[in-house]
């Protein structure tokens, strides 16, 4: 009886404290799930735009953000009704291979060369990526990459191929692989002095910036598109169509383009909208 | 508080199941050959003893001689390496060990009040219920500590309240292994009156004790164990006038014996 | 370094402010913690108190496993639970991903090993005082269980205490299968994540403190709640 007692007790105490709890988001059968990329978390895109998106429409959008590698796998297993990443011939595979309906360009920013104000590679100022990496290279001044098959990994790959170099031969010299997200990339190379690529967007709501700088960029090929996909319901048959649908309509609508547009973030524009309506 | 010798610890004092003899069918205690070794030493050395219902037992000794393993053994503590032990022609087993209880050296109390301790047992017997439990508490003369927790009483209230839980369960037959080897006078008298009482309701008792004037008080027959064998049985006025091992003379006289 | 100074600021402004969206952090925080911690806690003790009375062939290696478990990494624990959350996994038809239980059940898995390993070497010290007598009395097994489980209680409160730490303090199993979704599934630890990764470091020490602050509350809580009622039962 005493036990019973007790128990009774501990489990009211329990649900005291269980009680002193907000609940959290309730109805979410007709939320979607987007696997998007952390450099549009962390940029603050989502926090501005989702609730302008919610508010006029009542659909509820949750974000998975993760590296695009990884975003594309959880679509791959059906964990997410709509893809918003940035690497367009891993998209263009996806929706080829039949899991993806179809690719929409949706915005667009580009990638710059953080590194510390000594700039040891003397690539200040510079516009040409390829060149630039490859006197980094040269200098063996230290880069910290992304090293995790995210969208923006591909992209300083891509770089490096072009400028011939296989910066791998030096990993854990020079070359330095995180393994992280753009943030704690950027964290790990303000932190030990390294040449850092990142996207804009992301550099410019980074607030551990340190006194790094710019160093390089406007060059073509570093442009940065986003795309956006519908997960195919013939491979996932749970994906929410209608309402995943809806969402990428409105993205790539006037309305949508102007929100993502109008982001801002000390007083800087950070995606530039270039999506299509069908 | 001294216990009042008239209490029926079995229910109501017109109960018939406080007839003496109650545990009649569980004698003669047989041990048949009984040895029991452990890492190779054998310690208790084929033993034949029978025992009656009648009396109290006390099994004394030299330390070290296995009484504490003999005790356990008729008890079904521990399982003898070889022979056997039966009670009333039954094997040892729980039917059996549930007519028993046995009080320890150390008491081992559970960690609650004096009164849950013995409503733990009362529970476990199926009949857990105030006005028994208070009836036990008065009768250990623990009734005003019934609340508190029972590791805080002093040593004998302790054992006192061991005894009061082993005799909860209205055991036909009560083991005590040196109850009160730890413990000042006044306690002993009372722990004593209280295995006296049992033993006039018609519990057997068998117990250990080196105390020689315990022995002499509460013994109506002495069973003496020296390495392991038993060197003698004997009504308690035969034993303690005329023993007939040279050892239990020793050791009655205080000597050591090897 | 002005960093740390700024976070105890920023620390307290949180705490001060009562900001509603770090209620509900804080909040869905201790729901999935200590819901993790009763599922976990049930099981756990269960199996702690069992393997501590009984013996079986085999019954090292079960012990050796279940101690080793401890020290399972959450984030092997979040991708496990993922692969079986998934839709692509067995369990996918649950919808569980990226939801509150999602957490739970991984929280749960996390600490399961540590109740149930520290339950049972206190319940076999325990039982190791008390053998003699339950077997005199005949405690039937389960029973004793029970007994062992009520007297070692405040010892095993402790045990409950590490296992709610570690689920609060956790990180790498709950971003996985939880997914970090602001509104939904952002718990404190995911919070100074993603802060960390915004390299606002100010804002997510903040919040650091304040899980700290939370946990030295409830373990406070529980200690003064404790010796009052030990010291009324309890030698």
């Amino acid at each position: 009886m005493k036990h019973l007692k007790t128990l009774t007790l501990g489990a009211a105490a329990g649900l005291i404290l269980g009680a002193a709890v907000a609940m959290p988001g309730t109805a979410q059968a007709d939320a979607i799930i987007v696997q998007s990329t952390t450099s549009t978390q962390n940029s603050g895109l989502y926090d501005y735009m989702l609730p302008i998106y919610e508010k006029k429409t009542g659909n509820k959008v949750n974000v998975v953000a993760v590296g695009t590698g990884q975003a594309i796998k959880n679509a791959k297993n059906c964990d997410g009704d709509v893809l918003l990443v940035h690497a367009k011939p891993a998209e263009e595979k996806f929706v080829a291979d039949g899991y993806g309906v179809k690719r929409s360009d949706l915005m667009y920013n580009d990638f710059i060369i953080v590194g510390p104000p000594a700039d040891p590679a003397k690539v200040g100022g510079m516009k040409d990526g390829p060149k630039a990496l490859s006197m980094i290279a040269k200098s063996e001044a230290a880069f910290a990459s992304r090293g995790d098959n995210s969208g923006t990994h591909k992209k300083e790959k891509h770089l490096w191929k072009a400028a011939g170099i296989d910066p791998t031969k030096a990993s854990g010299k020079w070359y330095r692989e995180t393994g992280s997200g753009m943030g704690a990339t950027l964290n790990a190379g303000v932190g030990m002095g390294a040449y850092v690529m990142t996207d804009r967007a992301t550099w410019i709501s980074f607030k551990n910036k340190g006194d790094y700088k710019i160093q390089v960029e406007g060059d073509k090929q570093l442009f940065n598109q986003y795309g956006v996909i519908l997960v195919n319901p013939k491979k996932c048959p749970k994906v929410k169509v209608k309402e995943g649908q809806a969402f990428i309509d409105w993205l790539l609508s006037k309305d949508g383009q102007e929100t993502i547009a109008s982001y801002k973030l000390k007083g800087l524009q950070l995606f530039f909208p270039n999506g299509k309506m069908m | 508080m001294r216990p009042a010798n008239v209490v029926d610890l079995r229910g109501g004092a017109a109960s018939d199941a406080s007839a003496p003899g109650a545990g009649a069918d569980l004698f003669p205690l047989v041990l048949d050959d009984v040895s029991f070794q452990a890492g190779g030493t054998v310690l208790i050395k084929g033993i034949d003893l029978t025992l009656e219902a009648e009396g109290a037992t006390v099994i004394m000794g030299p330390n070290g001689a296995g009484k504490s393993l003999l005790l356990r053994l008729m008890h079904g503590l521990i399982d003898p390496s070889g022979g056997t032990v039966s009670w009333g022609g039954a094997g040892m087993g729980e039917a059996v060990r549930k007519r028993q209880a046995m009080v320890f050296q150390r008491p081992v109390l559970l960690r609650r009040s004096v009164a849950a301790n013995i409503d733990f047992v009362l529970r476990l017997r199926g009949r857990a219920d105030p006005a028994r439990r208070q009836a036990i508490l008065d009768h250990a003369g623990l009734a005003a500590h019934a609340d508190q927790p029972a590791r805080l009483l002093s040593g004998g209230e302790q054992q006192r309240l061991a005894m009061a839980r082993a005799l909860a369960t209205e055991p036909d037959v009560l083991f005590m292994d040196e109850p009160t080897s730890n413990l000042d006078p006044a306690s002993t008298l009372v722990i004593e009156e209280i295995a006296k009482a049992a033993r006039d309701r018609g519990t057997k008792i068998i117990f250990i004790t080196h105390d020689m004037g315990q022995a002499r008080r509460l013994a109506d027959e002495v069973v003496f164990v020296h390495k392991g064998k038993v060197l003698e049985h004997s009504p308690a006025e035969t034993f303690f006038t005329q023993p007939a091992s040279t050892e239990a003379g020793d050791y009655m006289a205080g000597k050591i014996i090897l | 370094m002005q960093d740390f100074g700024a976070a105890f600021l920023t620390a307290f402004d949180l705490l001060i402010g009562a900001d509603a969206d770090l209620l509900e952090i804080i909040g869905l925080s201790l729901r999935v913690s200590i819901s993790a911690l009763l599922a976990a806690g049930l099981i756990g003790l269960s199996l702690g108190a069992a393997l501590a009375v009984t013996r079986f062939p085999g019954r090292g290696i079960v012990l050796v496993i279940v101690n080793s478990m401890m020290g399972l990494p959450p984030v092997v624990v979040g991708l496990v639970v993922y692969m079986l959350l998934s839709n692509a996994g067995p369990f996918g038809f649950l919808g569980l991903l990226y939801t509150p239980e999602a957490m739970i059940i991984a929280q749960a898995i996390l600490i399961l090993p540590i109740i149930a390993a520290l339950s049972r070497q206190l319940i076999e010290d325990l039982h190791a005082e008390y053998a003699e007598q339950f077997r005199s009395f005949c405690v039937p097994t389960g029973r004793m269980m029970m007994e062992l489980l009520w007297d070692a209680r405040y010892s095993l409160l402790t045990v409950m205490l590490a296992g709610l730490g570690r689920a609060m303090a956790e990180v790498g199993a709950v971003i996985i299968v939880g997914g970090n979704i602001n509104h939904l599934t952002r718990v404190m630890t995911t919070t100074i994540a993603l802060e960390t990764s915004k390299g606002d470091l100010a804002l997510a020490l903040g919040l650091g403190i304040v899980l700290l602050s939370i946990a030295i509350a409830i373990n406070a809580g529980v200690m003064a709640l404790n010796a009052t009622a030990k010291r009324q039962a309890y030698a």
